[in-house]
């Protein structure tokens, strides 16, 4: 196989991806490391910088589409951020000194941690007695509901923070957005309004990805010839996605999606046990 | 309260704007890069199985600028994607200075504290 032909492949692979992602809510993301390692047998670290430029894509592309509808909360993010970013920085030096089993194997226990996470849905706290101290950090806010503007209240700040901190490192060690454990801060945790907490959570990916980026970048694990097709693979499927999205029946294609996760998920684990990947 | 909304409404616009341009300009770079790679190396034969890291030219922003300049296709890509990466860092320093002109400091503080980060990262560490 030359180069034309495998960057084909990853690319057709990265699209498919990035669009089945972008449809289902879950990131395309979490795909493409199993999908490089298993598949097409890159080495991990290689895998892990090129996926973590399809998210910083996919984050920055999205949310400009999003914005416009005016549900995310800039302040909550800036100040989630602050936790995000340095537990991408924490991410990236742990991943520096474990083995890429051990690597491996975390990232097939994330894998069925957002595959099970994902099945589930949660009812907001609609109108809360605000928090103190999500009052003194405005937090507060108000997004664009069916009967004009709704407002909602935060809690659970230091708890939500904390979890933060684990997104970003997770985030860092394994190159994926971590969507699903920033979702789970907002909404468990802060009871943050779900249309706002994705929203929000989309805006941070990209800036919580970029923290780590830098690093990977000047340690070498970001190859230009792998990280080309992932790129523009994974952008390409998820604004696609984005568009059928409107239109389409995502139910079937969750499951199938989140079975898929599954399947890689306990295969990354194997792998990472038996000393294979 | 309603002006802070209004307020915070029109920076989310101009930075879905500022998003969108920095994806779109990045994803340019990587492509015509692309071209450049293939023309050149495109019967090669990929080999990602090993980790061994990539050269010093292909992992600081002085190289990466220097190899692109010199029409190396893998620079151009590299390139690409430091455009990609600095698309929310533009983005951290854009909310800084709307938060700024709010006049609402705790979050240009906060705000800061984000960009040292990232720029620590993309320059200060080794880069």
């Amino acid at each position: 196989m030359n180069v034309l032909e495998f960057s084909a492949l990853i690319g057709l692979g990265s699209l498919l991806a990035g669009f089945l992602g972008a449809l289902t809510g879950l990131g395309g993301g979490v795909v493409v490391v199993p999908m490089l390692a298993l598949l097409f047998h890159v080495d991990i670290r290689y895998a892990i910088g090129a996926s973590l430029v399809s998210v910083i894509a996919t984050s920055s592309g999205a949310a400009a589409a999003y914005v416009r509808e005016g549900y995310s909360n800039i302040r909550i993010g800036m100040f989630l951020e602050t936790a995000t970013t340095v537990g991408a920085l924490a991410g990236v030096g742990i991943a520096l000194y474990v083995s890429s089993n051990a690597i491996a194997i975390v990232f097939g226990v994330v894998l069925l941690c957002s595959a099970y996470l994902s099945s589930r849905h949660y009812v907001d706290g609609a109108h809360l007695p605000p928090s103190k101290l999500a009052q003194r950090l405005r937090l507060n806010g108000a997004y664009p509901g069916p009967n004009g503007k709704e407002s909602y209240n935060v809690t659970g700040v230091p708890a939500g923070y904390g979890l933060m901190f684990v997104a970003g490192a997770l985030s860092g060690l394994l190159g994926i957005g971590s969507g699903a454990v920033k979702v789970l801060a907002m909404d468990r945790a802060m009871k943050i309004p779900f249309k706002v907490s994705t929203t929000t959570s989309n805006f941070m990916i990209g800036v919580t990805a970029a923290a780590s980026a830098g690093l990977y970048l000047h340690r070498g694990y970001i190859a230009p010839g792998l990280a080309m097709p992932v790129m523009l693979g994974v952008l390409a499927g998820s604004l696609i996605g984005a568009r059928v999205l409107m239109r389409a029946r995502v139910k079937v294609l969750r499951y199938l999606f989140a079975t898929v996760i599954v399947v890689l998920g306990f295969e990354m684990i194997y792998k990472g046990i038996t000393g294979r990947i | 309260m309603s002006t802070h909304d209004w307020g915070d409404q029109r920076i989310e616009i101009i930075v879905g704007a500022l998003l969108r341009t920095g994806v779109t300009l990045a994803a340019a770079v990587v492509f015509c890069g692309a071209v450049v790679y293939f023309a050149r190396h495109g019967t090669g034969v990929p080999n990602y199985a090993v980790f061994r890291g990539e050269p010093e030219n292909l992992k600081s922003v002085s190289g990466i600028v220097h190899g692109a300049l010199g029409m190396s296709g893998q620079a151009i890509i590299q390139l690409g994607l430091l455009l990609l990466i600095a698309t929310p860092v533009a983005r951290v320093l854009f909310s800084a200075i709307a938060f700024a002109i709010e006049r609402d400091y705790l979050y240009v503080l906060i705000t800061l504290l984000v960009l040292g980060i990232l720029l620590y990262s993309l320059f200060g560490a080794g880069g």
